[in-house]
């Protein structure tokens, strides 16, 4: 399917065998929603002094089997961690938190081995620390909702081959799916 | 037939070796700091008539020769030295390994008479050595250990059969043996190598070890030795002569792909992958263009690292044309044959091995996943343990996870 057509279907789809970037507060969940999408084994790359882990109790259902946490100690093993997640074509998604900004070098070398393996990568990074090299870029932010409501607001703030785009969603961290509501209210 | 071992000795090698590069007149000697001291090590043959001996302290040789002119010695650079005429040398026999820091033995075995005879054969190695600057001394014996001994008291060639007779004249310190047996052995009147031949064994072993036993047998050839020639490292280097020079990109990218693919044929046969190529262009003119590629990864697919050289040949001058084509890995790495074909089976693998390659990187206490355990609490209900595939590789010991020994 043409990306225009997919994104068209499906405007929360990440296009596969590429590297995508998510920033802003409600980063965690935009990971944790895209996992969903994707079968397989998730890998999770962090520093070892990350402190803020995820918990399987509060993982959507049949996340937690199927993640695996690399640790590393380095900036450097980190992305050489990323890089090997994402080339080898076992694994189904892979989910990366690099503390510095990537230079160019290091985003294209991602990408070539996301397409190498076939593997779809989001790079959870902190604001102001994109790399050109990244396929799209979210800005993920958690909003006020009614009682009994998670509601999150996704902005594509740079897309390759596609146009941008705001959605307000209703994520209840149950399913695949999710609900879009409107930003006027009730 | 019987066995003919030619031994080749350079008195002075590390001195010459210094002086090839950087030449100079007068007296020389390298020198060797051991201890608080530095000490001569190696002379040239002007500076040794003028009284000066190996392992004279510095100080003493400057005050008996002020003009004596000295560098520090280079141990790798003798060494790397020494490697280049072992490999020079094996134009005298496949069988050529080097003996100590300043010698060669080779196995000439059914190889003289491509030289017309020993004689013949030492005449045109002496010949070619002293033509290059380097003084030597051989011999040719019977045995590794005669022709050792011969090459470094005098030289000269053993007839098969005659090693006990021409041998018996020279000290008990040409067998190979530590300074202090020769010495013990010198104090009890033993100072030939005759005097050792008669006498019985047992209380010889007994009173000096088996060495001087073993090192007599090796010399007179009832105990065979081996030469032990090292293998050839693998050259990971092809070249191409062209009949008529060429100019267009094209016709270098076929020469390109034609060498890649024999290049590849021989990392594949080694195990090994290229990390950095070095393509060699020489024209017409003498002139010669270099390019340097590097990849991200080993890899010999020669297809895909032709297409690396695309760009970078475009835009090199050809002048009046190339007519060699030169391309060798500079760096290289192991790497394992890959499966092809059907890769469904590969799939559990290749989990295994996405595990194993961080696991072993960083630790396999660092690639993580939940396991289930019962309790009320919430951050009580996991537990982080290695995955199961993990579990197979080996387990690191208690020091790496810094449990007390």
């Amino acid at each position: 399917m043409p990306h225009e057509n997919r994104q068209a279907a499906d405007p929360l789809a990440l296009a596969p065998a590429r590297v995508h970037e998510a920033e802003g507060q409600g980063r965690s969940s935009f990971a944790l929603f895209q996992a969903l999408r994707h079968p397989g084994p998730i890998f999770w790359v962090l520093p070892q002094r990350e402190p803020h882990r995820p918990l399987p109790d509060g993982l959507p259902p049949g996340v937690a089997e199927r993640l695996h946490l690399i640790e590393t100690r380095t900036e450097t093993d980190l992305l050489w961690a990323i890089e090997e997640a994402l080339r080898s074509p076992a694994s189904g998604f892979v989910i990366g938190e690099p503390g510095k900004a990537l230079n160019l070098t290091a985003g294209r070398r991602l990408q070539l081995a996301a397409e190498a393996g076939r593997t779809t990568g989001l790079l959870l990074i902190r604001e102001g620390h994109g790399c050109n090299a990244a396929e799209t870029r979210w800005h993920c932010e958690p909003v006020a909702g009614p009682a009994d409501s998670t509601r999150h607001r996704w902005r594509l703030k740079k897309n390759k081959s596609g146009t941008f785009g705001m959605w307000a969603v209703h994520w209840d961290g149950a399913s695949a799916v999710c609900d879009l509501v409107s930003e006027a209210g009730e | 037939m019987a066995r003919r071992l030619f031994a080749i000795w350079f008195p002075r090698l590390a001195s010459e070796i210094s002086l090839r590069t950087r030449p100079l007149a007068g007296p020389f000697a390298l020198t060797h700091r051991a201890g608080n001291a530095d000490h001569l090590r190696c002379l040239n043959a002007e500076a040794e008539a003028r009284g000066l001996y190996r392992g004279m302290a510095l100080a003493d040789a400057r005050a008996i020769l002020p003009e004596l002119a000295t560098r520090p010695s280079d141990p790798p650079g003798e060494i790397a030295g020494l490697k280049l005429l072992r490999r020079w040398a094996d134009r005298y026999s496949p069988q050529i390994a080097t003996d100590g820091e300043d010698g060669l033995i080779a196995d000439i075995t059914g190889v003289a008479h491509l030289f017309g005879g020993e004689e013949e054969l030492r005449e045109d190695l002496q010949a070619r050595l002293a033509r290059a600057g380097l003084s030597a001394r051989s011999a040719i014996a019977g045995s590794r250990g005669g022709a050792h001994a011969l090459a470094r008291h005098g030289d000269g060639i053993v007839p098969d059969g005659l090693l006990a007779e021409r041998l018996g004249p020279l000290p008990v310190s040409a067998l190979r043996i530590p300074p202090a047996t020769a010495e013990g052995l010198a104090r009890m009147g033993l100072v030939r190598i005759s005097d050792l031949i008669p006498l019985p064994r047992a209380p010889l072993a007994r009173r000096f070890g088996r060495e001087l036993v073993q090192r007599l047998d090796q010399m007179l050839g009832t105990l065979p030795e081996p030469v032990g020639a090292e293998p050839e490292p693998p050259h990971f280097g092809v070249r191409m002569s062209l009949a008529e020079p060429i100019g267009l990109t094209a016709d270098v990218m076929a020469g390109v792909e034609h060498l890649l693919a024999w290049l590849c044929d021989k990392l594949a046969a080694n195990h090994m992958g290229a990390r950095r190529l070095c393509f060699e262009l020489h024209r017409v003119d003498k002139e010669a263009v270099t390019i340097e590629i590097g990849l991200a990864r080993a890899m010999r697919e020669p297809k895909a690292m032709a297409a690396l050289f695309r760009k970078q040949v475009d835009e090199v001058d050809s002048g009046f044309g190339i007519d060699a084509l030169r391309i060798e890995a500079i760096v290289t790495e192991p790497l394992a044959p890959q499966q092809i074909g059907d890769m469904r089976i590969t799939q559990a693998d290749e989990l295994s091995d996405l595990i194993s390659r961080p696991g072993n990187r960083l630790g396999f206490e660092h690639v993580l996943c939940f396991l289930p355990v019962e309790s009320q609490l919430p951050e009580r209900t996991f537990r982080l343990v290695p995955p199961p595939i993990a579990r197979q590789a080996p387990c690191p010991t208690g020091r790496a996870r810094g449990v007390p020994c």
